[in-house]
């Protein structure tokens, strides 16, 4: 047994030298930047990679994420795609409803940002948020996300209809002004999100890791992102949402996330501390 | 029953993984965890995704150490009992660290014992204790086999005590456990756990030169 188990530490400690291997081969060749995802669950997601792509070590991943142009595009849904929902956690848009909407009115124009779209459930579900309230006329949700291929899907704002009534009880609970079913026509098994919230969205490529901010907003929402961080790349994020938050702006992040523990804790104030909305600090 | 060889000094952190008649198996194990222990402790039982700190309610009323609902990124105490919340997955990241992820459910189940386990075994290795009690499926099996493969200590509960007992059988159907016990067995065990011996003071179970915890 004790032998076993030498092979087993020796076997945890070559994967995470077969990690950084790869994660490094794909910053050099493909320019996206996993050096900074957080250890256990990157683990997971590599595992599982190996086995769809029927892979015995992670150095074979490697050699075939090099060499096989092909191959990228599906490793990065591994490593990247979420499976979200419309209106995740309803408090979070009750929440926004309640305490965010009544001080946004003020401004004659807004900007959102959604960091980390993946295929758009989130930017969308805001769309109809502000469509009900009344603010979506004057709104411009930017939904950014670094997959490729999540963009497109996000952009295109099909999903499976099966979906529809989970979503839809989500949305009754966050406060709903008015039916999910406006939004969207169904036919053969898919719904298509409305062309009127579709115009307020623009869908683009940036990442959290290595792009700089590109426009002032009053909200940023990025649920669920930052726990695939590690602690400098949750700073460096949260850095960035400062920076692009206009004066007294809006920041929501997943309802078991935390700023408490980063070094930008500082930079924001609390304002619904139980769903996680913050407001950026005013400089003193 | 063989639940009485101590564990003093051997265990840095304890994972506990649970599901149908969970809460009752935990009402008997978390209130026995002694005021002193160093170990860390993580616990991840399957529940309704909308219930979000009721079990923190439940549970710190009868513990002596303190039970919380783990947050992302927070920083491991010692002797402090982490809940995973509802519709999260629970991991370990070095430092150590807590880390949640919303990947898919495994086993149709989030948070699942298998990622919770198997992150555990990788970080802790050998000085980690792997705890499966009752529940009706099979989440928890191949995390619990990880902890036995990195040479941890593992405890099933017993299949004919739990309330429901698939998810013990399916373990020991994959892998012999260190213990196969009853609750009581496990208190006994849950006893034995040192607490004059400051976590991390260097005691490897294995011989000389293992790696105790990955740096």
């Amino acid at each position: 047994m004790d032998a076993e188990v030498a092979i087993a530490d020796a076997a945890a400690r070559d994967f995470e030298i077969e990690r950084r291997l790869l994660v490094d081969a794909i910053y050099l060749k493909y320019h996206y930047d996993f050096r900074a995802y957080a250890g256990a669950s990157m683990k997971r997601r590599l595992t599982s990679a190996m086995t769809q792509f029927g892979c015995a070590t992670l150095s074979q991943l490697q050699d075939r994420v090099l060499h096989e142009p092909l191959l990228f595009p599906r490793l990065l849904d591994f490593l990247t795609v979420q499976v979200s929902e419309m209106f995740r956690d309803p408090a979070y848009f009750l929440a926004l409803r309640e305490s965010v909407v009544p001080l946004l009115r003020t401004y004659p124009s807004l900007k959102v940002w959604v960091a980390g779209c993946s295929s758009g459930e989130e930017a969308y579900s805001l769309a109809i948020l502000l469509q009900e309230e009344g603010l979506l006329s004057r709104t411009l949700i930017y939904a950014t996300d670094i997959n490729p291929q999540a963009l497109k899907q996000a952009e295109a704002g099909i999903f499976d209809v099966e979906r529809m009534a989970a979503f839809t009880e989500n949305h009754r609970r966050s406060g709903a002004r008015s039916s999910l079913s406006d939004y969207y026509t169904a036919a053969y098994g898919r719904a298509a999100i409305d062309k009127t919230l579709k115009k307020h969205i623009v869908f683009s490529d940036h990442s959290l890791a290595t792009d700089s901010v590109f426009a002032e907003v009053q909200i940023v929402s990025c649920r669920n992102v930052l726990i695939y961080f590690d602690r400098a790349l949750q700073d460096r994020a949260l850095g960035l949402f400062a920076e692009s938050l206009c004066r007294q702006g809006f920041l929501g992040i997943g309802s078991k996330e935390s700023i408490r523990f980063s070094a930008q804790a500082g930079a924001f104030d609390d304002l619904v501390p139980q769903q996680r909305i913050y407001r950026k600090r005013s400089a003193a | 029953m063989n639940g009485v060889a101590s564990l003093a000094g051997r265990i840095d952190a304890i994972v506990i993984g649970a599901s149908a008649g969970g809460v009752e198996a935990l009402s008997w194990l978390l209130p026995a965890l002694p005021r002193s222990l160093k170990a860390a402790v993580f616990v991840v039982l399957h529940l309704p995704r909308e219930r979000p700190s009721l079990l923190v309610e439940i549970f710190q009323p009868k513990c002596a150490l303190p039970v919380r609902e783990a947050e992302d990124k927070e920083p491991v105490e010692p002797g402090t009992v982490y809940l995973a919340p509802p519709d999260y997955h629970l991991l370990l990241d070095d430092g150590p660290q807590l880390s949640l992820s919303a990947d898919e459910p495994v086993h149709f189940s989030r948070p699942s014992i298998d990622v919770l386990f198997e992150s555990a075994a990788d970080l802790y290795r050998q000085r980690l204790l792997g705890i499966l009690l009752s529940g009706a499926n099979e989440d928890g099996a191949e995390g619990a086999a990880a902890i036995q493969r990195a040479g941890g200590v593992t405890v099933v509960q017993h299949p004919d005590g739990a309330h429901s007992s698939q998810m013990p059988a399916s373990a020991l159907k994959r892998f012999a456990p260190s213990h196969v016990l009853e609750l009581d067995g496990i208190v006994l065990l849950l006893r034995t756990l040192d607490t004059a011996t400051p976590a991390g003071s260097g005691r490897a179970v294995g011989p000389p030169g293992y790696s105790v915890a990955r740096p």
